[in-house]
């Protein structure tokens, strides 16, 4: 097996609410409950889970994009719950994310240059004609053109706008993208695309991806690996064929049986 | 008012229903109808569009966004945006009590007779199509008080039925939306539209924002439904997992038109369009043993697209 890239062990993410009469006591809710994950460079762990179950806050904690209660994300030989701001800003020069909703997660203010070449400015790297000529083969990589560059995000479509935000996270060379639910606001036929972008680029740049989203069959697509989530725990963990083949948890089980349209597809797919 | 809550009663009525059908028309059947919007009237968002349905059955409507399916569900209801004109076309409602009429030729007012009462629509979004100011059991009564003057217990017990039927314990009744699930919002919305017991139900994508396991609890609900009150239905979806496991007929629209339109086995294991063909390709399968290939659109529209209208006789 290559060699491990990023590493979370036993994290815990607690959130109150307020309960009780006019809301003077708490609750605690656990988000996530002592969730581990291992993630091997060049490949693609994918996260499953319903709507609840810690996906997507899995996602912002291994960012540090919210602070975790306890345990500790490893990356690099750091643990990045320990930084401070300076550094935690440089290493994310290699964790970058894909927002699922590409129609909220672009500035409608900014132009799709400049929201692409930000990252390379805030990280200072090489000078401005330099940016510029990074953030147009970026686009072009990703099938928009130079022109591109002085639109506002809603001259484009949804499946364009995902585009501009995989282009966006790639144009630092990443070793890690964390994509959280990237296809799930696009059609079937977009989706489709959008799958097989990410996975040449991951060949080209040697990526290593965290893939959450909530559609099994995506996930059979595009994952080596599989972590199935529930209520905030994990409750299977494993290779994605061995897991499809042969679900040991329950819930799995449902997960896998509620897939739309097996029996009836499966003459087709013959 | 008493006899139109008695389920025996309305059973008569749906058997009635449908041996009228099968000897003489479609449940709906909607014939070359064209949307165009009022400011550029040569530009045809949907275009010559026809099909039909029947009774006790499953018509679905595939394709990707922006290919007219929910102005073609709209239409259907008279609900069209302001802006919007039908240039040409019929949708001929065959009612069990009153006989065939074309809706797009019927007053507003009549119009508000037949929706809620006997063509119902579940729409896309659980999350923003109830009112979060009134709780969940006013919002099912309303369509019962308006169409069929249901009032006090009799009204309560109708909406606690109903509640039970989709799946919800009669007490949530009192609950504001914002108390409820996505999954159970989306139920309600399904206990508001089988209120007055319609004899066609529009379903808009009504599970494309759920979870899985909820989808195929939905699914399940709706399809036993439709066998208790033989109602029709149509649903759009662009999943064809979806359209697998639910569809009788299936109606492929692509940029305003119908592309293909048959039975569900010819249409799906037995594509004939390109389009057709290309949208399948780009479905993701459960096994992950078919590579994935998006579509190429200018090699579509190179290709002679003339659409493809099986027998659609099951």
């Amino acid at each position: 097996m290559s060699q491990i890239i990023l590493q979370a062990k036993h994290l815990v993410k607690t959130y109150s609410q307020r309960s009780g009469k006019f809301g003077f006591s708490h609750t605690e809710f656990k988000a996530l409950n002592n969730v581990s994950l291992t993630l091997h460079a060049g490949s693609t762990l994918a996260v499953v889970g319903e709507s609840g179950s810690g996906k997507s806050t899995l996602a912002r904690c291994l960012l540090q994009l919210q602070p975790v209660d306890s345990g500790e994300v490893i990356f690099n030989g750091h643990d990045l719950a320990k930084l401070d701001q300076k550094s935690l800003r440089a290493a994310r020069k290699d964790l970058q994310m894909v927002f699922q909703d590409p129609f909220a997660s672009l500035n409608p203010r900014m132009r799709i240059g400049t929201i692409v070449g930000e990252g390379l400015l805030v990280h200072d790297l090489g000078s401005s004609s330099d940016q510029q000529r990074q953030v147009i083969a970026m686009l072009k990589r990703v099938g928009l053109s130079e022109a591109d560059m002085q639109k506002y995000p809603h001259e484009f479509s949804g499946g364009q706008r995902q585009r501009i935000g995989i282009a966006r996270a790639l144009v630092l060379s990443p070793k890690v993208v964390v994509c959280d639910e990237p296809v799930s606001a696009l059609d079937v036929s977009i989706q489709a695309q959008i799958l097989l972008l990410l996975k040449e680029l991951q060949v080209e740049m040697q990526l290593s991806y965290v893939f959450i989203s909530h559609d099994l069959r995506v996930v059979r697509h595009v994952a080596d690996q599989m972590m199935v989530m529930h209520q905030g725990k994990v409750v299977e963990q494993g290779e994605v064929e061995s897991i499809y083949q042969s679900p040991q948890h329950t819930y799995t089980q449902t997960l896998l049986s509620a897939i739309p349209g097996q029996a009836n597809l499966k003459k087709q797919m013959a | 008012m008493t006899n139109s809550i008695d389920p025996s009663i309305h059973l008569q009525d749906a058997n009635l229903t449908q041996k009228k059908a099968k000897t003489t028309v479609p449940l709906l059947s909607v014939n070359n109808l064209t949307i165009s919007p009022k400011q550029s009237p040569t530009k045809r968002l949907v275009n010559n569009v026809s099909f039909a349905i029947e009774v006790g059955k499953t018509t679905c409507v595939v394709g990707e966004s922006g290919s007219g399916k929910s102005l073609t569900a709209l239409s259907i209801m008279g609900l069209l945006s302001k802006q919007l004109e039908m240039p040409a076309g019929q949708v001929l409602f065959n009612d069990a009590q009153t006989g065939v009429k074309d809706l797009a030729r019927l007053s507003q007012d009549a119009l508000r007779d037949i929706r809620g009462k006997k063509i119902a629509m579940i729409f896309q979004e659980p999350m923003t199509s109830l009112n979060p100011v009134l709780t969940v059991g006013f919002q099912i009564g309303e369509s019962l008080t308006t169409h069929l003057g249901l009032k006090g217990h009799l009204l309560k017990a109708k909406i606690s039925a109903l509640l039970e039927m989709v799946g919800i314990p009669s007490s949530r009744a009192d609950s504001y939306p914002d108390e409820l699930s996505g999954g159970q919002r989306q139920r309600v919305m399904i206990a508001m539209s089988i209120a007055c017991e319609p004899q066609l139900l529009i379903a808009d994508e009504p599970t494309t924002a759920l979870d899985v396991t909820v989808q195929a609890q939905i699914l399940k609900l709706l399809d036993t439904l439709k066998t208790r009150m033989q109602m029709g239905m149509l649903f759009i979806t662009h999943d064809f997992g979806v359209v697998a496991d639910i569809a009788d007929h299936v109606v492929v629209m692509f940029r305003g038109e119908i592309v293909e339109y048959g039975t569900k086995d010819a249409v799906l294991n037995h594509p004939q369009h390109p389009y057709t063909q290309a949208l399948l390709a780009c479905v993701p399968d459960a096994e992950g043993k078919k590579p994935l290939k998006p579509i190429d659109y200018a090699w579509l529209t190179n290709q002679a697209t003339n659409s493809v209208i099986r027998d659609a006789k099951l």
